[in-house]
């Protein structure tokens, strides 16, 4: 599925906005990410699988809190990073 | 703290590594100490809170950082600055059981290298507090129980944050034994270990905190930054929020030296710098902690203070620094000394300067300015 990703993710993705990936659930859509981008994961996600303070996640243009939200593969996530202040 | 090597009379070149609120920079110096080559920004707009080198190899560097959208990690150096690598696995607490509150790593804070013995093992300290190990070089990090899972908790009604949030910013190991680690939590107090983390002594007696309902608590004490001289190791100094202290191990007692500080003065402050040769010889940099401690220098005039008697009297340094209306600060991290003869010292500032002086603080000169908010300086050998 189609993944949109903000600008401070960049480094990860080579400066890629799009990316596709796979997974059935956002959790398993965020590791498969991580195991094409290391470390890409801890950057959005903590060590108790709570979404940072300044992430948020979209499926469809609807704001997800819950990792276990399934996917299907003509999905679209879209990944924010927003912050205020400077 | 310093690390490069030096001979009296001769001294060597010194790198400056420079931690900001928006990045990091490297300033090459040469042997004179007055020339000055900036490299960087490296991570542009991240909050960089730690950059160090590795003094067992005087190479390798490692660098805290975040940004305000990204959670905490450590990056890497091992050409001086020129190509980083991100750690595979940066501090984390472990996760939480079902139940259990857990908590989460929101800025790493400090980098220490462990003992010279040990030369890919480093520690990490967090805010919130926590202590982490790594065994291959700052590539994967994993929690200090002994601290996370067993003092944490027992100590967790007296640890509260300061306006950074509460920090593990103090992380020394004993140059004689490499299990025997001292660390310092702000706001939390002084503990010790002698089993390399596993379990922890309070240290703290001695200590003002007049913040605490009980006067004798044994921790939750506010120390800014612990010091422990090298070549003495049973010397110990700390910038407390409540003063300036010394103890000499064993006792246990701390003695607030920062009594004979200037009363108009007083003895708050962040950082404390020791002399890389002379355990009687500390610099501080005094800030204003009177009533909402607008934590500027005193009156606007900034100076560091020396003491060469271990504390019994202290001279103001400020010859070459603004003599009014200069309303910065020097952070925890931010004051470091060289190994040269005489012994270069260096500080930035919260608004951006670098300042250095050849001369053991006796005149100063800025080498720096514009620079983001200053989190750290830390000087090395030539990088």
């Amino acid at each position: 599925m189609r993944v949109v990703i903000p600008s401070p993710l960049f480094s990860y993705t080579s400066g890629q906005k799009e990316v596709e990936a796979i997974g059935s659930s956002l959790a398993q859509l965020l590791a498969s990410l991580d195991a094409r981008y290391p470390g890409m994961r801890h950057r959005m996600i903590d060590e108790q699988d709570r979404i940072r303070p300044h992430i948020r996640l979209f499926v469809n243009g609807e704001g997800v809190s819950n990792l276990q939200r399934r996917l299907a593969p003509t999905d679209e996530v879209v990944i924010v990073a927003a912050l205020s202040g400077g | 703290m310093m690390q490069s090597s030096s001979r009296s009379g001769r001294n060597d070149a010194v790198t400056l590594l420079i931690g900001t609120r928006k990045g990091a920079f490297l300033y090459r110096g040469d042997a004179t100490r007055r020339g000055w080559q900036v490299d960087g920004p490296h991570f542009l707009g991240s909050i960089v809170n730690h950059l160090v080198v590795d003094p067992r190899d005087g190479r390798t560097l490692l660098l805290a950082a975040k940004t305000g959208h990204l959670g905490p990690t450590v990056f890497r150096s091992l050409d001086g600055g020129r190509t980083w690598a991100e750690a595979r696995q940066p501090p984390a607490f472990r996760k939480a059981e079902t139940g259990e509150t857990g908590r989460a790593v929101d800025a790493v804070f400090s980098l220490s290298p462990a003992h010279a013995s040990q030369p890919d093992v480093w520690y990490a300290g967090t805010a919130p507090v926590g202590l982490f190990r790594s065994c291959d070089g700052g590539v994967t990090w994993e929690p200090v129980t002994g601290f996370n899972d067993v003092l944490y908790p027992r100590i967790q009604d007296k640890v509260n944050p300061g306006p950074d949030g509460a920090l593990l910013h103090s992380i020394l190991v004993d140059p004689r034994d490499a299990r025997h680690l001292y660390i310092a939590l702000s706001v939390g107090g002084v503990f010790e270990s002698a089993d390399a983390g596993a379990s922890w002594t309070p240290l703290n007696r001695g200590v003002e905190a007049n913040f605490l309902p009980d006067k004798d608590a044994e921790y939750g004490h506010d120390p800014h930054l612990l010091a422990l001289h090298p070549l003495k190791p049973d010397r110990l100094y700390q910038q407390n929020h409540c003063g300036i202290y010394r103890l000499d191990r064993p006792g246990v007692e701390w003695r607030r030296i920062g009594r004979a500080m200037p009363t108009e003065v007083g003895d708050i402050g962040f950082p404390i710098v020791l002399h890389p040769r002379d355990a009687e010889c500390a610099w501080v940099f005094p800030m204003d902690g009177t009533e909402v401690w607008p934590r500027v220098s005193p009156g606007g005039r900034p100076a560091a203070y020396r003491t060469r008697d271990g504390g019994a009297s202290w001279q103001r340094l400020d010859r070459g620094m603004p003599s009014e209306h200069a309303w910065w600060t020097v952070k925890r991290q931010a004051f470091c000394a060289d190994s040269g003869d005489p012994v270069g010292l260096y500080f930035g500032t919260t608004s951006g300067e670098i300042w250095g002086s050849t001369d053991e603080g006796e005149t100063w000169s800025r080498l720096a300015a514009h620079l983001p908010h200053i989190y750290s300086v830390s000087a090395a050998a030539s990088v």
